[in-house]
């Protein structure tokens, strides 16, 4: 019984940890300019193709370095190019443009590397699991929770100490102040999306050995990012973390009871939150309105 | 931008009731017309169905200048409310309905009381995630919605009127009937529009802070804008039930409430027809092109971002600004 729970727990930190980083890079962009990227979950799947194709020529570690790294610079061209004309319009102007960026994008990637699911290969250290008993807990799994939370770490702390990371939280309360100031807003935006979309690329390479890589495996991951977020309260990246292992955890540990309630659950906690405290768990007053 | 939006609604009224005549005249005979084209009845019934479900929502978005991108879940619960009747309870087209739009304009209701107080981007996010509630309902409960595969063994009933009894199980009958509970259900929307409480909704879209400082009390307004949005919607939810004698729960996903968006914002989100235009040329478009293509998700995502990044005002919105200059 203790490892049934254990494994459910253990999946679910997982599952939430993936959540986390989606919904941070969803968090930071919506908080800074705006806009709901429905494209994140298609570059999370970016992340995972890039990370497919690096592997050959430089091992799994370098391509766990460079692909998120070109899917920020993706993000940086689709930045430029389009997203950049819809800031400041009304809001269904920007949730339809990257509506359809998520389609164009789902539908490119099953063109080109096809619809069924394809693997890494994966070092052989990863594959082993820590001991007998506690079977499914592999070093990939727990190798991918100690790069969550480095990840998670380093993004605060970048916010935190750094002058670009103190703009960035100075603009997401109150954009037109920091650029009156003579910051270069337009700039601080591309670099804000940029991050979303190299965390989004991260998720996705260490998704690959979790959930497989296919065109449309970020769908099922926008929904509960979106979730976390509302749960955690908008505005607050601590709350989006806490709020995406709180539904991660919860989801997982329903699937162990009732598991055709398990994806009803966290829409259960969303409505509760939004009853109980509308502007979520560690959220500030007036910023959803 | 306003002024022109609102001298443009004043057009001359010969000129508008010419244009309302051509609309229910091409509405009335599309089932004579439709076929020397390529099209066939189904496909009509389809336009009038979204339509309804976009003009029914743009009286949120458009009207009342609130964005709601779960509208889906409306439209959903009234097509698997109707169907759900007709296959467990009564064998009744009238009940059905009545069913399925209370379903889905209930949960509306009830839903927009924890959201009201919420704006723009917030507001939306809200609605996404709340409507995929029933999407993930519908496909985990599948010995009572049929899953995945969706809810099947039901058809449209025969309708009594006293003595009267209306077979609307044929394709053009079924057409007429949908045609007229659309004219129905838009008076209905142009009398909403046109009443008081309709100039409100317009004066919170242009200026919500002004119209707080007038008395008007907002969140009341917009709760009840999009309660009778979410009503409209599952309504044409229930006729997409009895249209297929199928539902499926597509028409619960968030891709749906996308796609309403767009045809209110490809029509012209600030005109009245607007939706129904964005509804006939999606549709068509979508018809069209999976025919041709497997790669058709491509074509109606570039759709999406060409409307944004070239004609944000929509096809009768750019008509109306070009007759005005």
């Amino acid at each position: 019984m203790f490892q049934v729970i254990l494994f459910n727990v253990t999946n679910g930190l997982i599952i939430g940890a993936f959540y986390v980083l989606m919904a941070l890079g969803l968090s930071l962009i919506l908080n800074l300019s705006n806009v709901i990227n429905f494209a994140h979950g298609n570059f999370l799947a970016l992340g995972g193709y890039l990370a497919f194709m690096l592997v050959p020529t430089m091992g799994y570690w370098g391509a766990l370095l460079i692909a998120p790294v070109l899917t920020a610079l993706i993000g940086v061209v689709v930045e430029r190019l389009m997203l950049r004309r819809v800031y400041g319009r009304d809001p269904v102007y920007s949730l339809l443009l990257t509506f359809g960026l998520a389609f164009v994008m789902q539908d490119a990637a099953r063109w080109y590397w096809g619809p069924n699911p394809l693997q890494i290969d994966m070092p052989d250290v990863l594959k082993t699991p820590l001991t007998a008993d506690l079977f499914f807990i592999t070093w990939y799994r727990i190798f991918m929770v100690a790069i969550v939370i480095a990840t998670v770490t380093g993004l605060f702390a970048f916010l935190r100490h750094t002058r670009v990371g103190l703009r960035i939280r100075a603009g997401t309360l109150d954009l037109d102040t920091v650029a009156a100031l003579g910051v270069n807003v337009k700039l601080l935006r591309t670099f804000n999306f940029a991050v979303g979309c190299l965390l989004a690329g991260l998720s996705g390479v260490l998704a690959t050995g979790q959930l497989g890589l296919n065109p449309n495996m970020g769908d099922d991951l926008l929904m509960p990012s979106f979730i976390a977020i509302i749960v955690g309260g908008v505005g607050s990246l601590t709350g989006t973390l806490f709020g995406g292992l709180l539904i991660g955890v919860a989801a997982a540990i329903t699937a162990a009871i009732f598991p055709a309630a398990s994806e009803v659950v966290i829409f259960v906690i969303m409505l509760l939150v939004m009853l109980v405290r509308p502007r979520g768990l560690l959220g500030e007053e007036g910023v959803m309105s | 931008m306003t002024a022109t939006v609102l001298a443009a609604g004043q057009r001359p009224a010969q000129k508008r009731w010419l244009s309302l005549v051509a609309i229910w005249l091409a509405l009335l005979t599309a089932p004579l017309w439709l076929p020397l084209l390529g099209g066939y009845t189904a496909l009509a019934g389809k336009v009038l169905v979204f339509g309804l479900a976009a003009m029914g929502f743009n009286l949120l978005l458009g009207f009342t200048g609130v964005l709601s991108f779960g509208h889906a879940a409306y439209f959903g619960l009234g097509a698997y409310g109707a169907g759900l009747t007709l296959r467990y309870l009564v064998h009744s087209t009238p009940l059905a309905m009545l069913v399925g739009t209370l379903l889905g304009g209930l949960a509306g209701t009830l839903f927009g009381l924890l959201i009201v107080r919420r704006r723009g981007v917030y507001f939306a996010m809200s609605t996404i995630a709340f409507g995929q509630i029933f999407y993930y309902i519908a496909y985990s409960w599948n010995d009572f919605t049929g899953g995945f595969d969706g809810l099947r063994g039901f058809h449209r009933e025969p309708i009594g009127f006293g003595a009267l009894t209306l077979d609307i199980s044929g394709g053009t009958w079924f057409y007429y009937f949908t045609l007229a509970v659309f004219a129905v259900a838009v008076a209905l929307m142009a009398l909403l529009i046109a009443s008081p409480f309709g100039r409100t909704l317009r004066a919170i879209r242009e200026n919500e802070r002004r119209a707080r400082f007038l008395g008007i009390p907002v969140e009341r307004h917009i709760w009840l804008s999009f309660s009778i949005s979410c009503f409209f919607t599952a309504l044409a939810g229930t006729l997409y039930a009895l249209l297929n004698n199928f539902a499926d729960p597509l028409a619960l996903h968030y891709s749906l409430s996308g796609y309403f968006v767009i045809m209110a914002v490809m029509g012209g989100m600030r005109t009245f027809w607007g939706p129904l235009l964005g509804a006939t040329v999606f549709v068509v478009l979508q018809d069209k092109i999976s025919s041709l293509t497997v790669n058709w998700m491509s074509f109606v995502g570039l759709t999406f971002i060409l409307v944004v990044l070239f004609f944000p005002r929509g096809l009768l919105g750019m008509l109306k600004r070009r007759g005005v200059a």
